[in-house]
């Protein structure tokens, strides 16, 4: 590190406006959503959309940053402090992720032994047969990104992105096969707790599979871009774990929404 | 390199004014600690004012308030009346428990950590910066929202802060005031989560040289703890409010008996988050407690491994006992004894805590500033609050009083006593840090004085009036309780006043107060061996800790 008035590593960033943007969009969306809920709907979707194009901006343009950051900084120069600051940072995160779902699994454990008769009669369950196809196609997806991230510590890039593509493309197979489910399903989100449960669960998981899949879908166009190398590649390593937290949910879902009942 | 020229164009450390645009855009830590207290500052005020219409309401018998109407503002023909509805007093519990918790007691925490604990781990700044500007920022869209909630139609939450079910499910609360709580509530999570992942990361691996797990200040160790909390637990409240909200709006069954769901439910779910988030409240409190003890009575921390270890058995089991809020809606006997069991053997961690102070403070040639007498206090008086929750976590007392205002004297003394004395001791103890200057002494002797007589007056009544069976969260009672009622409006009048003086002296000392030096305590930690206030990234050259 050239800095000849710094004796550290750190990286301290000047002053930034796309954080303070981002919240400003987030709180629009939340008054909008309000006005969408309780006063006016016409209002509440425009507030929505203009809040959500301003979070948007905020937090593309603070990625863009983040990035041309990173490739000032060089893949292969990144202090080590910095990188671990990364990996921790996304591992916490991570965590708190996986908190949330463990809310949402004991809110179902707890219904599930409340009610004497689970699946209630009047709910028609789904076959197994397209989770087992969703399931396959998840853990197909964990071994070809393992597959990606292989060839690119081994400097085979072709080989690095085709992997990386087939997973994207697998998550995009799983998103439609879930919505073909939504849509045949015989119960709604309102046909009382397992229709609350069964979709509160597989949808916030299904939200996450579509933030996984654009992730990926990222890390594929930097890797055409040149971005990462064989040893420095965090972003790159960071979706593969978050794609692979995003796979270990959806194991949990299958064993306990979709076969434990069955 | 870039950032080495970004690090050299701020390197200016002329006090230069700062503009709006600088405070939006800012992500130095010191800034950013700075706007969170003020923030907090901000509503802990409003929340106080709504605790000054519970107790004027609750002053005498019969309703002093309920059926009232006050015109706000006259103006020609324009007029604004506020009438006072009985529902009216139910938004003031909610929302005074509400503020205080979620916009005062927390970010007023969490900004004396981030201003304080990278210096005190030797580092330049926060691990994320710009993450830690964003956890500001996002709080006043929460708090927007939560003000805002007064002027829907129907009020705000008007069912207690905890907002169990089915009191607030669709069909008994109707307005926008719930679901405006729970965006709101949604949006400081968001604050807290990311916050803590900010604090764990810095303080895990931005410490300077020599700066081991076990050098460092008990204040760092308090922060990182109460992050992991924060960590493990915000989430969790996150999936309950989103169950309740679509509950409310999107015809789920999560809470609602007659669609398979349970509203014991949310209280399990909301519990798991909220009884960590008491720990998250006076974690930090004992941090700064520790570093004031030791610092005035001008001796080592008495038993410093303990006092981490203590810490963190407080956090674990903390997340094993959020039944005991429960007791009384029909608990297995079993669970409730396995409950009561847990819930006291934390008295012993805490105990430990609590003797480690009187031996540090034993033999010592004792200090009794402003920031030791908070302290001095705080011992004392959070003991009380720490044995009336060792009564409550019984199930038979807590048969007995529950809903009565033991439990309110109890919380008070926990969270008044406790984190809100733990937060003054911090404030007056790095007010030189944070300004350069010292806080005017007569000014702040007077505030502790007030603060420490009125607030035990305003509280310990409580106690009596709940064993007496006088039920919270009514704006009417037996007059059998008006002695002690009166006692207490009265004490709690003349405790919002004295925090008037706070300002005051903040106000003053910020601009006239003596200049403080780079250490005026004495103190070891590695705050002090920089300016006050330090420069824009702390240290010229990164401390060796020997």
């Amino acid at each position: 590190m050239a800095g000849h008035k710094q004796d550290h590593d750190f990286y301290i960033p000047g002053n930034s406006i796309w954080p303070p943007l981002s919240c400003l969009g987030l709180g629009l969306c939340m008054f909008g959503l309000l006005n969408l809920l309780k006063f006016s709907a016409f209002t509440g979707k425009a507030l929505l959309a203009v809040g959500m194009i301003i979070l948007l901006v905020g937090a593309g343009q603070w990625f863009r940053v983040l990035i041309k950051e990173a490739r000032e900084r060089g893949f292969d120069t990144t202090p080590k402090v910095i990188d671990l600051a990364n990996r921790y940072g996304m591992v916490f995160f991570i965590v708190s992720e996986l908190m949330f779902f463990a809310g949402f699994f004991a809110a179902y454990f707890y219904i599930y032994g409340f009610n004497i008769e689970w699946p209630p009669a009047n709910i028609e369950v789904l076959t197994i047969h397209l989770p087992t196809i969703n399931t396959l196609l998840l853990l197909t997806s964990g071994v070809t990104i393992t597959w990606s991230h292989h060839a690119l510590i081994h400097g085979d890039r072709d080989e690095c992105k085709k992997f990386l593509m087939m997973t994207w493309i697998l998550g995009v197979i799983f998103l439609a096969c879930q919505m073909f489910e939504y849509s045949h399903a015989a119960f709604g989100l309102s046909s009382g707790a397992y229709g609350s449960t069964f979709y509160m669960l597989t949808g916030f998981h299904g939200f996450h599979v579509f933030v996984g899949t654009a992730m990926l879908m990222v890390a594929h166009y930097r890797l055409k871009k040149g971005d990462f190398t064989e040893k420095n590649h965090f972003y790159y390593e960071a979706t593969a774990w978050y794609w692979h937290f995003v796979d270990v949910v959806w194991i949990g879902l299958f064993l306990f929404i979709y076969a434990l009942p069955a | 390199m870039s950032h080495a020229t970004t690090a050299d164009a701020h390197h200016d450390h002329a006090p230069t004014k700062k503009g709006f645009m600088h405070y939006l855009t800012t992500v130095n830590h010191k800034d950013i600690g700075l706007m969170y207290l003020m923030t907090s500052l901000t509503f802990f005020f409003i929340g106080g004012l709504f605790a000054m219409f519970i107790r004027a309401e609750l002053m005498q018998e019969g309703y002093q308030l309920v059926g009232q109407t006050i015109t706000l503002l006259e103006f020609g023909s324009f007029k604004w009346d506020v009438s006072f509805s009985a529902d009216f007093f139910n938004q003031m519990t909610a929302m005074h428990a509400t503020f205080m918790i979620f916009f005062a007691i927390i970010p007023a925490l969490l900004g004396l950590g981030n201003y304080v604990v990278p210096i005190m781990v030797g580092s330049p700044d926060m691990a994320f910066p710009r993450l830690n500007n964003w956890s500001f920022w996002i709080l006043p869209f929460a708090g927007m929202l939560m003000l805002g909630s007064f002027l829907v139609p129907g009020g705000s939450n008007a069912a207690g802060w905890t907002i169990y079910p089915p009191l607030t499910s669709a069909q008994y609360s109707p307005g926008a005031g719930i679901d405006m709580w729970i965006l709101a509530v949604h949006l400081a999570g968001a604050s807290s989560i990311l916050g803590a992942i900010n604090f764990i990361v810095t303080i895990m691996n931005m410490r300077a040289p020599g700066m081991t797990l076990m050098k460092m200040p008990l204040f760092v160790w308090s922060i990182l703890i109460t992050a992991w909390l924060q960590l493990i637990a915000t989430p969790v409240l996150a999936g309950a409010i989103t169950m309740l909200l679509t509950d409310r709006n999107f015809g789920t069954s999560f809470f609602n008996m007659a669609g398979g769901g349970d509203p014991v439910l949310f209280q399990h779910i909301f519990w798991f988050y909220s009884h960590p988030a008491v720990y998250i409240m006076i974690l930090p409190a004992f941090g700064v407690i520790s570093e004031v003890i030791a610092t005035f009575s001008r001796k080592p921390l008495f038993g410093y491994i303990t006092m981490v270890w203590a810490m963190a058995g407080i956090a674990i089991l903390g997340c094993v006992v959020w039944a005991h809020h429960m007791f009384t809606v029909g608990m297995d006997p079993r669970a409730q004894t396995a409950f009561m069991f847990m819930t006291m053997v934390i008295a012993v961690p805490t105990g430990v805590k609590i003797f480690n102070w009187l031996a540090t403070m034993w033999g010592g040639a004792i200090d009794f500033t402003v920031p030791m007498k908070f302290a001095t206090a705080f011992v004392g008086m959070f003991t009380i609050g720490g044995l009336s929750g060792v009564m409550l976590a019984a199930p038979p007392i807590d048969y007995a009083v529950h809903d009565t205002y033991f439990v309110v004297a109890h919380i008070h003394y926990v969270l008044f006593a406790g984190s809100f004395l733990g937060i003054m001791a911090g404030v007056y103890y790095w007010f030189p840090k944070f300004t350069g200057r010292m806080y005017n002494k007569k000014l702040g002797n007077i505030h502790f004085w007030l603060t420490f007589i009125f607030s035990n007056l305003t509280f310990f009544p409580m106690h009596f009036l709940g064993m007496m069976g006088m039920p919270r969260r009514i704006p009417n009672y037996h007059p059998m309780y008006t002695d002690l009622n009166w006692l207490a409006s009265v004490s709690s009048f003349a405790l919002g006043a004295a925090q008037i003086i706070l300002v005051i002296n903040f106000m003053y000392s910020k601009r006239k107060g003596k200049p403080a030096g780079d250490n005026p305590w004495g103190a070891e930690t590695l705050e002090w061996t920089v300016s006050s206030p330090p420069p824009e990234h702390n240290f010229l050259k990164l401390p060796v800790v020997k």
